[in-house]
């Protein structure tokens, strides 16, 4: 027998299935809405058939959340994920809608929606708005959008943070994504003031666009692949010219740059992948290696219920942000069961989806309300977006924890910041 | 069944060219029995290629067997239309082959009337990404592929619908033979174990390689050899038209794109006619297929194998040649009477797959005349069942109606898909629903898994009968009443199906297997539910 054969491959290792069926028991959709086949028969069944005969591509697929979470339960490495997001890609007749468009297009829209935030806030929120949304958008009306910060991030930086980043002795670039930048930008500068603590000067990119995960759900891959291609040059040049490293706060930014770039669009990120980090686990492995110090607030008190976003749970990474957060003294952490929120980004904004994502989060936010937090803490902003609007619970980031919980100068004292 | 009953024609023989025997012969009145020892199918029909020749790979070799092989081809793209897959072929050039050669090929394809059309090896490679990238000729040809459990059962079922019955597992022990006449048969039910006896103004030998042995029992002598070929199937389809080679036909140089898999094949081995029933594929075998299929499509390299298989060929010796040399692929029909003064007695053999209704058309031809009858033969003209012309109907359909519509055309409207129950699926790889085993067991002769397994796929797929193996089980126990035989049955069920990983179990293959015995040995208790069985028998 040729040696080949014994480690024989197919696309997504779609034939290394041995059909055991894990992958179904652990999809949040296929547990809740019985119109969606599950991984398996929408994965690796379904792919046999569809290379017989494209005919047998069915529209059921679009119910996929793209979570991953049947690839981290395959014990046999079968991209399950990848290979129904990529039948997706090849047979799909349906053009995108309005509404995806608008919901994909989370940089254009963002641009558009700061410049007149208190308006975009107030008229979002407005009861009639959220009508009309529900019955022309097919946006469901229980949701709220995020709001609308008056200042984006980056304009923040360039005012009150660009000018003391070259003091310090290491640098990182830092990806702030969509969500900093237009709805969200304190997470951004908690990352500017936990970095410059422990002696980090925190730059821009020289471009930066969306990771394009929403485009790519909602069906916009040649757009999504020309976004990939432009952060990848900025992102070379960062690590290649400048020595760099990329850190980001979003676990679906970095997944999508990191792993669904090669896999599913396309677009080479070799040399950038191994420098492109979560900030969460930037820093642990710096204290880790001791590199870096932390010190903390002696008054800080928290009580903090952990939430494994699913693409950080496809990373392995959320070790990393929990380790972090146990050095804290004063906070006292729950690690919630690893359970899918149902939002997925822009999955749950839709109409027809509203109650399957709703289902699947139900078992989380019982959790949540078991755990009594003062706090949930994620990597991922969807997820907060939807345990916020379920649960009535804060959600903070594990770098905003961080924020708040160092004892800023102490730390720069330990780290020999000037 | 009347055992007293007197039948016109019984055909020997539940193969491609036994069913379409009994088929021609019921649709022009006779009564017929079909008689099968085992499954149908269960010789060199179910193993093979499954390859709808063009004629192409004979054209050079035997015009004879190439014409009838296109005109044959054209007739089941129109009369077994839900059998066949309009596939198309090529036969490429390599570099280690003469090109030369491709001229005198396309020659003898045009002289033959077979379309033959060279094109670039660029264009070959765009058409059929899959192909060796090396290729320096390409010709394309009208080659598709064909389902022969299909094919075979829609015949069956086109005679019964004309009146013809059929029994399988009913093993011909011996010829009832009178002054010179053959009067019938003597058969043996290998599922009661009773002895009975059928009789008939004429009997039809279509035992493929078998039929040595049945001619035998005449006291006649019809000269075989038995050639072996040995086949491996993929685990999908890497290649979507048939690959050949374009040189004198050789081991392993066809690949063919079969419903959700492909197949590589064959070797070719003169064996001892005693060797028939062992269908073992070794590991030269292997290793061969193997080395030759990576050179028509390189990724076969790195491709799951599900499983090897073998089937015997019925290659014949001509009459005026008792040496045995001149052995011809060509159709040959003995009417014993005139050759050995035996009346009442016809072989046929030789041929092909492909040219099975040519075969049965001469041979029910030959029937008929002895018989009085001179209604002509209309199998070139009327569709098998569910080869109808399709109602037009564009509705989304869901993956298991599809599926089904695959394997039964138009009788898929017959298949019950409106409850939820008929609706889920028994075998997930090939997508076989609860209906879809509900209808076949209802018209298909099915009385066990191995049965069900060739008229529905259940068990074809990746897990070779992991996942529905059980379900199936379950199924028929609970149609048939009989819990304890559907035990026995998955276990004998389970056993076929390592029999043909066994010779490709590495890898994933090997690993899948594993599972597959966890599953029912370990969890379920399979063999001990078997031993304590037959501990209490």
């Amino acid at each position: 027998m040729a040696t080949t054969q014994l480690t024989s491959i197919s696309d997504h290792n779609f034939e290394q299935c041995l059909k055991c069926s894990i992958c179904t028991v652990y999809c949040p959709v296929a547990a809740v809405n019985p119109a969606y086949p599950g991984p398996k028969q929408a994965g690796p069944d379904g792919e046999r058939y569809r290379l017989k005969d494209p005919k047998f591509f069915d529209e059921a697929l679009k119910l996929c959340l793209n979570c991953k979470r049947c690839e981290v339960a395959c014990p046999s490495d079968v991209r399950i994920g990848d290979l129904i997001q990529q039948a997706r890609m090849k047979h799909t007749t349906h053009r995108p809608k309005l509404r995806d468009m608008m919901l994909a297009n989370t940089d254009l829209v963002g641009s558009m929606a700061t410049i007149v935030a208190p308006i975009t806030n107030f008229s979002l929120g407005l009861k009639p708005v959220k009508v009309v949304m529900d019955a022309v958008m097919a946006i469901d009306k229980h949701r709220t959008f995020p709001a609308y910060s008056a200042q984006k991030f980056e304009a923040w930086y360039r005012k009150n943070a660009q000018a003391q980043q070259d003091k310090f002795a290491h640098h990182v670039s830092y990806f702030h994504g969509c969500y900093v930048n237009y709805n969200f930008p304190q997470l951004g500068k908690d990352l500017v003031t936990v970095m410059n603590a422990v002696g980090y000067g925190v730059h821009l990119l020289d471009k930066e666009k969306c990771c394009g995960v929403a485009l790519i759900a909602n069906g916009m891959y040649q757009q999504a692949r020309k976004q990939g291609e432009v952060n990848m040059a900025s992102m070379r040049k960062s690590i290649n010219q400048m020595r760099r490293p990329i850190i980001t706060t979003s676990s679906t930014c970095t997944f999508t740059m990191r792993d669904e770039y090669p896999e599913l669009l396309g677009v080479n990120n070799d040399n950038v992948r191994e420098h492109l980090s979560l900030a969460t686990r930037f820093l642990f492995q710096l204290i880790d290696e001791g590199e870096v110090k932390l010190a903390f607030r002696p008054d800080f008190k928290m009580r903090v219920a952990y939430h494994t976003a699913c693409h950080m749970q496809r990373m392995g990474w959320a070790i990393y942000s929990t380790e972090l957060l146990r050095m804290i003294p004063g906070l006292e952490l729950v690690e919630l069961d690893q359970n899918c929120c149902g939002i997925s980004g822009t999955y749950g904004f839709k109409k027809e989806n509203y109650e399957t994502s709703q289902a699947i989060g139900s078992i989380l936010f019982a959790d949540i309300e078991a755990a009594k937090p003062d706090y949930v803490s994620t990597d991922c902003e969807t997820c907060k977006w939807q345990i916020e609007m379920s649960t009535g619970v804060k959600v903070l980031n594990p770098i905003s924890i961080l924020a708040q919980a160092i004892d800023v100068e102490a730390t720069q004292k330990l780290n020999g910041v000037r | 069944m009347d055992n007293n009953k007197h039948y016109d024609v019984i055909v020997i023989g539940g193969g491609i060219t036994g069913a379409g025997v009994a088929r021609d012969c019921a649709m022009r009145g006779l009564s017929v029995l079909l008689l099968e020892r085992f499954d149908y199918t269960n010789g060199a029909t179910g193993r093979n290629h499954g390859l709808l020749h063009s004629g192409a790979r004979y054209a050079v070799t035997d015009r004879e067997s190439a014409t009838e092989c296109i005109e044959e081809n054209m007739i089941l793209r129109k009369i077994a239309r839900h059998c066949v897959e309009e596939t198309d072929g090529l036969f490429i050039t390599l570099p280690e082959d003469d090109l030369d050669y491709q001229k005198t090929f396309v020659e003898a394809c045009h002289a033959s009337g077979i379309r033959a059309d060279i094109i670039d090896p660029a264009e070959a490679r765009a058409i059929e990404p899959s192909v060796n990238p090396d290729l320096i000729g390409a010709v394309r040809v009208p080659d598709a592929a064909v389902d022969p459990f299909r094919l075979t059962v829609a015949n069956v079922m086109d005679a019964c619908l004309h009146g013809a019955e059929s029994l399988t597992y009913h093993e011909v022990t011996g010829l009832i033979v009178n002054q010179n006449r053959v009067d019938g048969v003597k058969v043996r039910d290998h599922r009661t174990g009773e002895e009975k006896e059928f009789r008939a103004s004429v009997t039809i030998n279509a035992a493929g390689i078998w039929g040595m042995l049945i001619a035998q029992m005449a006291g006649v002598t019809v000269n075989m050899f038995p050639a072996r070929g040995a086949l491996l199937i993929f685990g999908h389809r890497v290649n979507q038209m048939v690959i050949n080679r374009c040189r004198k036909p050789a081991n392993a140089d066809i690949l063919v794109p079969d419903d959700t898999v492909c197949v590589i094949g064959t070797t070719s081995d003169r064996i001892p006619i005693e060797t028939v029933d062992d269908m073992r594929v070794t590991d030269d075998e292997v290793r061969l297929l193997l080395a030759e299929g990576e050179k028509l499509a390189p990724s076969l390299a790195t491709t799951r194998i599900l499983r090897a298989y073998a089937g015997v060929r019925p290659l014949v010796a001509a009459d005026n040649d008792p040496s045995g040399r001149s052995i011809s692929r060509g159709i040959v029909c003995l009417d014993h009477e005139t050759r050995d003064g035996l009346a009442g007695f016809i072989t046929i053999t030789g041929g092909k797959m492909m040219t099975y209704r040519l075969m049965a058309q001469i041979t029910t031809d030959m029937a008929c005349a002895k018989l009085g009858n001179n209604r002509p033969c209309e199998t070139a003209d009327i569709p098998l069942p569910g080869s109808e012309k399709p109602k037009s109907g564009n509705a989304q359909r869901s993956f298991a109606f599809n599926a089904a519509e695959g394997r039964h055309g138009t009788m898929t409207s017959k298949i019950s898909m409106e409850s939820d129950a008929d609706k889920a699926l028994v075998c997930e790889c090939e997508g076989v629903s609860v209906g879809e085993i509900k209808y076949v067991v209802e018209n298909q002769h099915v009385h066990n898994l191995l049965n069900l397994r060739r008229r529905s796929r259940v068990g074809m797929g990746t897990c070779q009968g992991k996942l529905c193996a059980c379900r199936a089980a379950a199924l028929l126990g609970r149609f048939n009443n009989n819990i304890p035989k559907a035990q026995e049955d998955l276990a004998e069920f389970l056993d076929e199906r390592w029999k043909g990983m066994k010779p490709v179990a590495w890898g994933s293959t090997l690993r899948e297997a594993q599972l597959t015995a966890t599953v029912y040995q370990g969890l379920c208790g399979l063999d001990k539910a078997i031993t304590r069985k037959e501990g209490s028998k």
